[in-house]
């Protein structure tokens, strides 16, 4: 079981929760895991299979993308981080 | 007891003297020695040799370890007759410095030699108090004072991130900055964008930003642009030349047009973003680290990218996040310490918790990568509005 965080802009997804529990050997599990209960986040982490590219997931705060991607291990009681990009300024 | 005199011939024995010749020829030497000028300051800011520092003399055994941590460095002192300088070389070989000489006959034999001066820099007593805070901080120090004056940092957007970056720069004594906003004063933004007052609704945000800056600081110019940065007035914007560009933009379009902006015009970028509770900030430093494009190599569709005015933002999270972006633009200009660099770092104001995660340089990135695929501006409105088959 790892903690994945959840960002403000996809908290309405997962009833407002700031973090979630997941399961998953690795990233594609976990999100899989994490998508099958909240459907609604499918669109905004996944496109063609792979991660979208306008957002970006950490493991212990490396970038899965620097990594092995959705075939990146995590371990158990992993932190994970969703991060959609934001552009507020003001 | 010996007088003075005696005293200063016992202590000119026990340590090396060179005259203004040899003084030379140690510093056209490979092995340039520390210059320490240990006069007072007054007599410092009439005119030093170039490239000395100045440790008065009642100062230089608690100042000099931070100059010269090296014991073995050489170190060439003078004063303005040779005297204080000796006595001086004689308490930095008590401390363990082995390579110590002083000028005999000073700064007044070199300068009557014809040998270059110049004349130091220094802040006027005004400026002296206004920066007193600064000026104690070794890492800042007068040196550092004078960088800032001397430095030029452009913010984009006048709202909320804006406003805490441009009061602390512009308080610090940022010389000259550059504000980029088309906006007019809203009473919706006087919740958090502290640049402004109820008194100035309606006002340009540029003009109102170069008021209450010039007002809180007379020492700095602003340089307002009233406008909203596009591929068509960034190359003008940008030839008015800047140190550091600090990212407080609200779209898309504008942080991805920025960041190849910074990229090509090698200017480090200090981003900021803020959402409700949350907030990010980074570095981005070309040729030190990732850019905007490696870290989001696409903005997000806009039904899935909700704007503080859609979504609302706590009053004080952007002042939070902008003063950590004027914290690291104060840094980047005066080259000290370590800036936010392949780092983001996330907050979160409702836990009060921080967290950080890598950001690195990716060698495919269009812009920044090894291989460039992007490499002028181009229309950024279309790029962040829809789903560009490649990027």
């Amino acid at each position: 079981m790892s903690r994945v965080r959840i960002p403000p802009q996809l908290r309405g997804e997962v009833g407002g929760a700031r973090e979630v529990p997941a399961e998953g050997g690795t990233v594609r599990e976990l999100l899989d895991d994490l998508m099958s209960r909240f459907p609604g986040l499918r669109p905004q982490l996944v496109e063609d299979e792979e991660i979208a590219p306008f957002v970006n997931v950490y493991v212990e705060g490396e970038d899965v993308r620097t990594l092995d991607g959705l075939d990146t291990s995590v371990e158990n009681g992993s932190t994970v981080i969703l991060l959609p990009a934001m552009a507020g300024g003001r | 007891m010996p007088s003075y005199r005696e005293l200063l011939q016992q202590v000119k024995a026990e340590i090396d003297e060179v005259d203004v010749t040899e003084a030379r020829e140690l510093l056209a030497a490979d092995d340039r020695p520390l210059v320490v000028d240990v006069r007072e300051l007054d007599e410092w800011t009439e005119g030093r040799i170039p490239g000395a520092i100045h440790i008065p003399r009642g100062n230089l055994e608690s100042r000099i370890e931070q100059a010269a941590p090296d014991r073995t460095r050489p170190i060439l002192l003078y004063c303005a007759a040779g005297n204080r300088s000796a006595f001086a070389a004689k308490s930095l070989e008590e401390l363990g410095y082995e390579n110590v000489v002083s000028l005999a006959g000073g700064y007044t034999d070199w300068k009557r030699s014809g040998l270059p001066t110049e004349l130091p820099r220094a802040l006027d007593g005004e400026k002296r108090r206004r920066y007193s805070r600064h000026v104690l901080i070794p890492e800042v120090g007068e040196e550092g004072q004078l960088k800032l004056l001397d430095s030029r940092v452009l913010l984009l957007g006048a709202g909320g991130l804006g406003s805490p970056s441009a009061l602390y720069l512009a308080a610090a004594g940022v010389g000259r900055i550059g504000i980029v906003d088309d906006d007019r004063v809203d009473a919706s933004n006087l919740q958090r964008q502290v640049l402004h007052s109820t008194a100035r609704l309606g006002e340009w945000k540029a003009e109102s930003a170069k008021r209450t800056l010039e007002e809180l600081n007379p020492d700095i110019e602003v340089v307002p642009y009233i406008e909203r940065l596009t591929s068509e007035n960034v190359e003008r914007i940008l030839a008015d030349g800047w140190d550091v560009i600090v990212d407080g933009a609200d779209n898309f379009p504008t942080r991805y047009l920025i960041n190849d902006a910074a990229v090509w015009h090698d200017i480090p970028l200090v981003h900021g973003s803020i959402y409700r509770f949350e907030g990010q900030a980074t570095v981005f430093k070309p040729g030190d680290g990732p850019c905007y494009r490696c870290l989001f190599p696409q903005p997000p569709p806009p039904e899935l990218a909700p704007s503080c005015a859609e979504g609302g933002v706590l009053g004080v999270l952007p002042g939070i996040v902008g003063s950590l972006q004027a914290s690291e633009a104060l840094k980047l200009c005066l080259g000290i310490g370590e800036p936010l660099v392949g780092r983001l770092l996330l907050f979160d104001a409702l836990a009060t918790e921080f967290s950080e995660v890598t950001l690195r340089r990716d060698p495919a990135c269009p812009v920044c990568g090894d291989s460039p695929t992007i490499t002028e501006y181009v229309d950024y409105v279309e790029f962040c509005s829809g789903r560009p088959a490649h990027a």
